[in-house]
């Protein structure tokens, strides 16, 4: 079949399963949007406000489907617009496909109008970018983006399309989707290394990160806890792969992880690491971290090992294979006291939450929508003391339930990826924690949501100052508030309004629950503004580079 | 403790490649202290000799994050004691009529060749070890050098060590 280079990837993709994307038309990509006008019937096309909210709806979509997210932008302005999603989706390993178009070749490297090196800029955040210079290459190139993107440890993949390719004819030929392949073959000598090292333990922690949730282990992370009998402590990735209720969930350990989960990890004697990659925040003072505790690393990726913290024992490959071989091996460990050691760890005082809730606050403004929504609806953030807080307070019930940006800390992620998350959910209710600064970077896809009648719920914990930066100035720079007081006056019901959104704004425990009972069975968009103390703070803290013995309780 | 290794990988021989390489080492803030690369026996197919520098924790830092670009279809560590090593230098170097024999002489014991000459310089090409180019730079440093440049080091291994290419690598 003789198609246009556009048909052909619009071939693709379909061809790929794909059938919802996300993008902003432009010059450069006006055929590819010709030929999604001709096969609308089969995939759904999101426009959004602005090309970074595509990128943050791509990667919310792939984060609560598990598969590649796309994102449709053009050339120049159109592709840089993309790079903190780009960057973003790479830091947090999420599968996307970022196609861009450019100028015609004959007009590459002349700073034609709109023409920008966006192969040579999303190099080092991409885990692998193609421009295409032959038409007859596209289809096998976005097969092979798809499949990239998608297998070992996901990552976003960008094709940057001239657009004299997308005019030229090519011979469509058909192909099977790709599926995710997990041919990694699992070495024997380093399981047998692992199993002899969890024997050898008395007092095992496991620390689960956002690799157990990609490889969709979390039954297998659960029976490992409960064979070993020991704790498990998450990085904020790892968080919605355990239930908040399992008898052996500490929380999330690491600079603001709880209590417990930072304690009992400092009284073990073996860290069970798997699908993490030991980010500074998580570890705290690396050197104390390693010091008098032996570390098992198992992580899809052989370059994660020993890159931060250096393992005693590793193993690569997927999780959830390795998990089951671990599983099916025996394993067990020491017999000891740890699990009463634990528990006395959990319900100590120092595990408490320090902030009450029996008035409006962060903490019980996210356990009142936490009572009211069901184990599998999604819940998206933002960037700041309000992410840390949902972290903290909202009781995380499924795997891919929650959306939130992880590595790059991306203020502005929250509103593109929430409305992601509802198309990936078939436009089930989705909640969006933020605060009135990550509210004010990409509020524009508040119209968004409204075109498409999504059920997106939004919070914003409205402190009226830049909180955790605040913090930080209150802790570590003596209260001098550098430009973190804001003097906006945005009325955010009335500016919910005007989108065409339902807005509220509440000041009390009481005025919450209702405007929640509310917001929460409309079929479209809402916001609630949220008044919180600009002094509340996301504790425990322990400060950058510290350890158990800094650790900061209270305000 | 920090030291000198040499690193052989096999790239696509595609655009961007040197820069997907190079910018890695950027990024990371591996050193590069030598780069050399050039078409193989397969057309398909670049080689890039990096002698680079770092303590074993770098070096297997770099391996592995190397190993993660999709056009690196292979990287091998050249140990010290079973590759052949070798870089061509160009000298011109001050040559006036009574320092010639001298500098012919020099030339000779290095086995290095003149190519090129005028009425006051001589151009030599000269190829071996680093330590070989160095101490031969050492000794024709008294009579001037006007212009100098190196290849950078490239390597392959002694007797049937065979680089190959992966193509299907799951990364």
């Amino acid at each position: 079949m003789r198609l246009k280079g556009a048909e052909v990837l619009v071939q693709v993709l379909i061809e790929q399963g794909v059938d919802c994307i996300f993008g902003y038309p432009g010059g450069a990509v006006l055929d590819i949007y010709d030929a999604l006008y001709k096969a609308q019937d089969r995939i759904r096309h999101v426009t959004t406000c602005h090309e970074q909210g595509a990128t943050h709806a791509a990667d919310g979509y792939a984060r609560v489907t598990g598969r590649p997210g796309v994102v449709i932008a053009t050339s120049g302005p159109g592709a840089t617009n993309l790079v903190t999603g780009i960057a973003n989706a790479y830091l947090d390993s999420v599968p996307l496909v970022a196609i861009t178009g450019n100028v015609a070749r004959a007009l590459i490297g002349r700073d034609s109008f709109q023409e920008v090196d966006i192969t040579g800029i999303t190099m080092p955040i991409t885990k692998h970018n193609y421009m295409v210079k032959d038409v007859d290459r596209l289809a096998d190139t976005v097969r092979a983006a798809f499949r990239l993107a998608a297998s070992g440890r996901p990552g976003p993949v960008l094709i940057d399309i001239p657009k004299d390719m997308q005019t030229s004819l090519t011979e469509y030929v058909p192909a099977a989707p790709v599926t995710k392949t997990n041919n990694s073959s699992v070495d024997a000598a380093s399981l047998d290394a692992a199993l002899a090292l969890i024997a050898s333990s008395e007092r095992p922690y496991i620390y689960s990160g956002g690799g157990v949730v990609i490889s969709d282990a979390s039954a297998e992370l659960l029976a490992l806890a409960d064979r070993l009998d020991c704790p498990i402590g998450t990085s904020m990735m790892g968080l919605s792969a355990v239930p908040y209720d399992n008898p052996h969930f500490l929380g999330m350990s690491g600079m603001h992880g709880g209590y417990a989960a930072s304690k009992a990890l400092s009284m073990a004697d073996l860290i069970i690491a798997i699908g993490t990659r030991f980010s500074d925040r998580a570890t705290g003072n690396k050197q104390a971290y390693q010091t008098g505790r032996k570390i098992l690393h198992i992580d899809i990726d052989a370059a994660e090992i020993d890159k931060n913290i250096v393992s005693s024992e590793s193993v690569v490959g997927d999780v959830k294979q390795v998990l089951r071989r671990l599983l099916d091996a025996g394993v067990q460990r020491k017999p000891s006291d740890w699990a009463e050691q634990v528990h006395k760890v959990k319900s100590s005082a120092e595990s408490r939450p320090e902030m009450p809730n029996d008035r409006l606050n962060p903490r019980s403004a996210i356990e009142a929508v936490n009572a009211r929504l069901r184990p599998d609806d999604v819940v998206a953030t933002d960037v700041g003391q309000h992410q840390l807080w949902t972290a903290q307070y909202y009781h995380f019930r499924r795997p891919r339930t929650f959306v939130t940006s992880g590595g790059l800390g991306t203020m502005g992620y929250g509103f593109g990826a929430a409305i992601g998350a509802c198309f990936g959910r078939g436009k089930k209710r989705t909640v969006l924690f933020t605060s009135d600064g990550s509210f004010h970077m990409n509020m524009n896809e508040m119209a968004t949501a409204v075109s498409h009648d999504l059920p997106v719920l939004v919070v914003v914990l409205n402190n009226r100052v830049l909180g955790m930066v605040r913090q930080w100035q209150t802790l570590f720079y003596e209260n001098r508030f550098s430009n973190t007081s804001l003097a906006r006056r945005t009325n955010y019901a009335a500016l919910a309004d005007a989108f065409g959104a339902k807005g509220y704004r509440v000041e009390s425990l009481e005025a919450l629950n209702n405007a929640l009972d509310e917001a929460l069975g409309l079929d479209g968009p809402a916001l609630i503004d949220v008044c919180i103390d600009c002094d509340d703070k996301v504790l425990p803290m322990i400060p950058p580079g510290g350890t158990i013995e800094d650790i900061i309780l209270k305000g | 403790m920090e030291e000198r290794f040499t690193l052989s990988i096999l790239v696509s021989n595609e655009a961007g490649v040197l820069t997907r390489v190079s910018s890695l080492f950027g990024r990371r803030g591996y050193n590069i202290d030598s780069l050399s690369v050039g078409e193989t026996e397969n057309p398909t197919y670049s080689r890039m000799t990096i002698l680079s520098r770092g303590d074993v924790a770098t070096r297997d830092q770099i391996i592995k994050q190397l190993q993660k670009l999709v056009d690196v279809k292979s990287v091998a560590l050249m140990p010290p004691d079973n590759t052949v090593l070798r870089e061509l230098m160009l000298v011109k170097v001050n040559a006036e009529l009574p320092t010639r024999a001298q500098i012919q002489q020099i030339v000779d014991v290095f086995r290095a060749k003149i190519v090129d000459l005028s009425p006051s310089s001589l151009t030599i090409e000269i190829t071996g070890e680093k330590s070989k180019l160095d101490a031969f730079i050492a000794n024709i440093v008294p009579y001037g050098i006007l212009e100098l440049c190196r290849t950078g080091v490239t390597a392959i291994g002694r007797n049937s060590n065979i680089l190959t290419g992966k193509e299907d690598k799951e990364i």
